[in-house]
């Protein structure tokens, strides 16, 4: 009885939500990519790029501006996530040029980018810290309350003293759903993710569309990679993304290439996650709880759940004159 | 077309043998002249330098050992991979180099340092916390190893006598005979002075990895002490950074491990260290270059104990106030244990039967 009522505790579900953000954020970037039809298994290298610039983007604006960060001390991790953010999108530039204006095969692109990530950031570590594997520590955010719903006893750990990059990120899910499904903007990615050559003869800039989704892609990759270092850890560590670039990507599919779907996708996989560290005393080994999401993305990706629909054009180089 | 393409990439290569040659002539310029000086390498464990514990610790006995010696000695330090997998090639790479002595950080490393040791008989190595069996004084491995246990006693009991709650924690991280032996003396002395206290244990994973995921210890911590406990000890190198963490957001206390954590950690976790279990890998790795230095090396085992302070409980300025009440028992505790009187379980087998010859 007692790991039945611990199954659905509150403490779990923090703990879960918190797992699933960093996967979240990222399958909200896969979700931006490959419906634009440009496939971003480089995401994991983006991911990593976002933890170690997270990390010294915090790092080094609190050492330069101390007086400024005394006074607001969260100045700092913003600070890190908008140097994440950048260099998510600086690294997404080099997928989107090699893969959209040159047309490489989109997975050796995305490979080429995790291994290029890896070593960057050691060697770029070595540089900036005089050791390879980790950063020093930096400052998180300050934890805030939901207003309104902070009163509400039953909710308690989940509304109390939370990251505000979680309200970020929740708020981007609905944002992203409502521009794919609503903007002209969304429209057309999805346009030229399923029918190049139709968007294009209307006039649509295929490879615009194509740079824009695998930017936004590395942005919120790099966002991601920056939660995990600045607010998880509150330091960059090698390694410390764990293969969640993939497991984003897999959350991406789960939920069907759309934002909603990805947050239902991670948020099981961060339940899990969560579950296997929380009940302890289980008759079945963790490893069987914590394998369990993959074992379900492999069903469904084999069509034994619900068919996945893929964009047409998912991963197919685009150009004007092979048509 | 073609032919453009063609010189474009012979051009690249070119760019890129020409980087590798001036790479190389520069750190050739960089060789000092001079006397031929013994030269010592230290090949870490993952989780690598900045760990604030473990790896930290072999760094401090190293510096130490390049400040007292440095006209004598040339020090290198090198970190492998995350997964650590190419922690021989790294060992090989020194020993290949002329290193006289060189260090492997980790039990990780027995099977490579045994391997390796074969291939360079020349060359002596330190293994610190790897048992190779059958050394003698002329082999050239020296087994640096620690009596975890008998620290772990020593602050399990410290968590024991200071937990209010009843309910205390460990967090391992791989799950191994030898962070076993932390958490079998960690209970052992816990149930000695507290015979009725409940101890919760949990491991971050099975792979070297579980040493470097300061995310998973911060999440196995909070889950401890939403479990009621009120004291942390954690044996799991980078992970327990998240520990900390965890202590700080739930305003409960920690225990740290290897180094004296309370003065490495940040700020605002100082202050919720009660204490940390030393292991003073910083001694071990000086004095086995300094006999090297006089030519006193010696392959075969060396144990670091309480016996020789080799290992022992932080006392600093942060955590002085917090234990002065228990410190008496303490001491006394340890001049038991130095004496035989207890003898530490260093296995769960052996945390069995320990448990049951104390009195309740």
């Amino acid at each position: 009885m007692e790991y039945l009522t611990s199954l659905v505790s509150l403490a779990l579900i923090a703990s879960a939500i918190r797992v699933t953000m960093p996967i979240l954020l990222t399958a909200l970037g896969a979700v931006y990519a490959e419906r634009g039809g440009v496939v971003n298994i480089g995401l994991e290298g983006i991911m990593i790029m976002g933890t170690f610039f997270g990390a010294v983007g915090d790092f080094f604006f609190a050492q330069a501006f101390p007086s400024l960060v005394q006074a607001v001390p969260d100045l700092a991790p913003v600070a890190g996530v908008l140097a994440a953010i950048l260099a998510g999108i600086a690294f997404a530039l080099i997928h989107a040029l090699v893969t959209v204006t040159f047309r490489v095969n989109q997975i050796i692109s995305g490979v080429a980018l995790n291994l290029l990530a890896a070593g960057l950031a050691r060697f770029l570590n070595i540089l900036l810290f005089t050791q390879a594997t980790q950063s020093p520590g930096v400052r998180g955010f300050t934890p805030i309350d939901i207003p309104l719903l902070r009163d509400v006893p039953a909710l308690g750990l989940l509304v109390r003293g939370i990251s505000p990059m979680i309200v970020v990120g929740l708020l981007l899910v609905v944002i992203s759903q409502w521009v794919l499904l609503r903007t002209r903007f969304g429209l057309r990615l999805r346009a030229v993710g399923e029918y190049p050559l139709a968007a294009d003869t209307l006039g649509i800039s295929v490879t615009r569309m194509r740079y824009a989704g695998v930017l936004l892609s590395g942005a919120l990759a790099g966002m991601a990679g920056a939660y995990l270092a600045i607010e998880q850890a509150h330091l960059y560590f090698e390694g410390m993304t764990q293969g969640r670039g993939f497991i984003a990507l897999a959350a991406m599919i789960f939920g069907n290439w759309w934002p909603l779907g990805a947050l239902g996708a991670s948020a099981l996989f961060g339940y899990f996650d969560a579950l296997s560290l929380r009940v302890v005393r289980l008759p079945v080994p963790y490893q069987f709880i914590s394998v369990l999401p993959h074992v379900v993305t492999i069903l469904v990706l084999a069509g034994f759940v619900r068919r996945a629909q893929m964009p047409a054009a998912d991963g197919v180089p685009y150009s004007k004159e092979e048509e | 077309m073609q032919i453009r393409r063609g010189s474009r990439a012979a051009l690249a290569m070119i760019a890129v043998v020409a980087l590798v040659i001036v790479g190389c002539a520069r750190q050739q310029a960089q060789q000092p002249a001079g006397p031929e000086k013994l030269k010592i390498g230290i090949v870490y464990d993952v989780g690598g330098r900045g760990d604030l514990s473990f790896n930290d610790m072999a760094y401090a006995g190293l510096q130490r050992a390049q400040q007292e010696f440095g006209d004598r000695i040339e020090t290198r330090d090198l970190e492998p991979t995350a997964g650590g997998e190419n922690r021989e090639e790294l060992l090989r790479l020194l020993a290949g180099e002329g290193f006289d002595l060189i260090f492997g950080i980790g039990f990780l490393f027995t099977d490579s340092v045994q391997r390796v040791a074969k291939e360079f008989p020349n060359v002596k190595f330190g293994l610190v916390d790897g048992f190779i069996p059958d050394l003698t004084e002329d082999s050239n491995v020296a087994c640096l190893l620690f009596n975890e246990h008998e620290g772990s006693f020593l602050v399990g009991a410290a968590a024991a006598l200071k937990s209010t709650t009843n309910v205390i924690g460990f967090v391992g991280g791989m799950k191994i005979p030898l962070i076993e032996k932390f958490e079998a003396g960690f209970i052992a002395g816990a149930r000695y002075v507290k015979p009725n206290i409940r101890v919760l244990s949990d491991y971050a994973g099975t792979t070297g990895e579980a040493f470097r995921d300061p995310v998973k210890g911060k999440e196995l911590a909070l889950a401890q002490y939403d479990r009621r406990a009120d004291i942390i000890y954690h044996a799991s190198g980078g992970t327990g950074i998240g520990v900390f963490e965890a202590a700080v957001t739930r305003d409960r206390l920690a225990i740290g491990v290897d180094a004296d954590q309370s003065l490495t950690v940040k700020e605002d976790q100082r202050g919720r260290i009660l204490t940390s279990m030393l292991k003073r890998v910083d001694v071990a790795v000086y004095e086995t270059i300094k006999a090297f230095i006089e030519n006193q090396y010696k392959g075969g085992y060396r144990t670091f104990g309480l016996a020789n302070d080799g290992v022992g409980y932080a006392e600093n300025d942060y955590n002085r106030d917090m234990i002065a009440d228990i410190k008496p028992r303490l001491e006394e505790l340890k001049q038991k244990i130095v004496a035989g009187e207890i003898k530490v379980p260093q296995s769960r087998a052996e945390l069995e039967t320990f448990l049951k010859t104390i009195p309740k």
